[in-house]
């Protein structure tokens, strides 16, 4: 577990750069944080920095919001408003978690479990005005990212 | 000609049959049918999205509920995007099935031109052109009408949406979903002076929308106050709502000048908000310009809009085979 604190959201979007750089192959980010935590400002640093250009919308109300950014599939989850775990095998979850895509999802404690298992943990913490990043590993792969953001 | 339209691209199931001369004449919505008949023998609670179980028995409630059998539709229009695959793919694959089983042809429809199209289902519809600002729970976009099937995105939300912000700082608040009620009941207790919201993205010319730096100034306000009494909340709630209100009504001034139109038709769930349509109003009234809002009932998503969109479509000639496509993404100038 590693902990960076966040000063600003011009600070958010830098971290979601950096972090970015380290994201190789098929990979799974979980976003986990209060209301106004910085959440979707995270993962617009990183839907950014992968090559998007242009608007990253919340996903609340989608649910989910594919991209393309380079011949990858990206997909930014936002499980908010899901009532019940069984409600994404309607939103045809396992279409997403396919080879090769990478998925950042946020709120994933709404799945309570019924994702596939991600790489990547990320805890984000409101303090002030300021916000702690709590980022674990969950995977050998996440293992792999989470030495590779140490060193950069 | 009538036409079955189907709509399951997001939370709501929505099935609906247009007929060219008498207009809307079935207009179903999962959320709000009392069911008078059973589904498979018991009238269950399903699941949100669980389109499969209730389109069907939906399709068979609007065939009977306008008096009109398989023979009467001529075509079935439905969303083919943008919106959550799996849902997309339930409408769809019913639609296509029917089509070949009824012989009928079937159309795709793009989600966000039913709900403009649906701004003409209306005793005075606008004329053409006008510029549309669609606000809702999922969407904050204004475009440019030139014609039927010719549309412009003058600008959108970079991040969440106007009525996002407002179910979300309800939360904050501690008031009930959805928000935007709840919010503009208590704004009318609130003093407006108290706090000052920015009004984002304003300041600089453009004719995009953020509300998500509104959630963060609420997050900051409430976390200044040590306790939040009751006129807090009210004071936040109408500080939050005047600024989301004037924001909207800033873009909506520009996008008028911009694009030289002299219409305004607004369309989604938060145009049923009263502060909202005041301001709006009073702006046509300076500009001397029309504002338009069609049926509440047709506002949040509907499968009327579709059926409508399909019969436009239709009636131009489009037509498509029986291969099942949907775009999950889908943008609107791809038309």
């Amino acid at each position: 577990m590693r902990t960076v604190r966040i000063e600003n959201e011009e600070a958010m979007v830098m971290f979601g750069a950096a972090l970015a750089a380290c994201l190789t192959g098929q990979t799974s980010v979980h976003i986990a944080g209060p209301l106004g935590a910085g959440k979707t400002t995270l993962c617009r640093g990183i839907i950014r920095a992968m090559g998007h250009q242009g608007a990253v919308k919340s996903p609340t109300f989608t649910l989910v919001e594919p991209y393309e950014i380079n011949g990858r599939h990206v997909f930014h989850f936002d499980l908010y408003r899901l009532n019940d775990p069984r409600e994404l095998e309607y939103i045809g979850v396992d279409e997403y978690f396919g080879e090769e895509s990478f998925c950042l999802v946020e709120w994933p404690e709404r799945a309570a479990g019924q994702l596939p298992p991600q790489d990547v943990d990320i805890q984000i913490d409101i303090v002030g005005q300021m916000r702690d990043l709590h980022i674990s590993a969950n995977s050998l792969h996440g293992e792999r990212i989470c030495q590779q953001l140490e060193q950069d | 000609m009538r036409v079955l339209g189907i709509e399951t691209s997001c939370d709501e199931t929505g099935v609906a049959i247009y007929d060219e001369h008498q207009g809307i004449i079935a207009n179903l919505l999962y959320s709000q049918i009392e069911l008078h008949r059973e589904f498979g023998g018991v009238v269950p609670e399903l699941a949100s999205r669980d389109h499969i179980r209730k389109t069907l028995p939906m399709i068979d409630e609007a065939l009977l509920a306008s008096g009109s059998k398989p023979e009467d539709i001529h075509a079935i229009a439905y969303t083919a995007g943008p919106g959550l695959v799996g849902a997309l793919l339930v409408g769809a694959s019913i639609a296509k099935s029917l089509a070949l089983a009824w012989n009928i042809p079937s159309l795709g429809i793009h989600h966000m031109e039913g709900h403009l199209l649906a701004a003409l289902l209306t005793d005075n519809p606008p004329d053409y052109p006008f510029v549309a600002l669609l606000v809702s729970g999922g969407h904050t976009q204004l475009m440019a009408c030139h014609e039927p099937e010719n549309y412009d995105l003058l600008g959108e939300s970079q991040d969440d949406a106007a009525g996002e912000a407002f179910d979300k700082v309800a939360r904050m608040l501690g008031l009930p979903y959805p928000g935007g009620p709840a919010i503009a009941d208590l704004a009318t207790e609130g003093k407006a002076a108290r706090f000052s919201f920015p009004r984002p993205m304003t300041s600089k010319p453009g004719l995009d929308f953020s509300f998500s730096g509104l959630k963060t100034f609420t997050l900051n306000t409430i976390a200044s106050l040590k306790v939040l009494s009751q006129q807090d909340k009210a004071d936040i709630a109408v500080a939050f709502q005047e600024a989301v209100v004037d924001t909207i009504r800033i873009k909506c001034e520009r996008a008028l000048a911009a694009t030289g139109m002299n219409s305004l038709v607004i369309a989604g769930g938060v145009s049923a908000n009263v502060a909202l349509r005041e301001s709006l109003n009073h702006l046509s009234a300076r500009l001397h310009c029309q504002v338009f809002y069609p049926d509440f009932r047709l506002c949040t998503d509907n499968g009327a809009m579709i059926a409508f969109a399909g019969y436009h479509r239709l009636s131009k000639g489009h037509r498509e085979d029986l291969a099942i496509n949907v775009k999950p993404r889908w943008p609107m100038v791809e038309l």
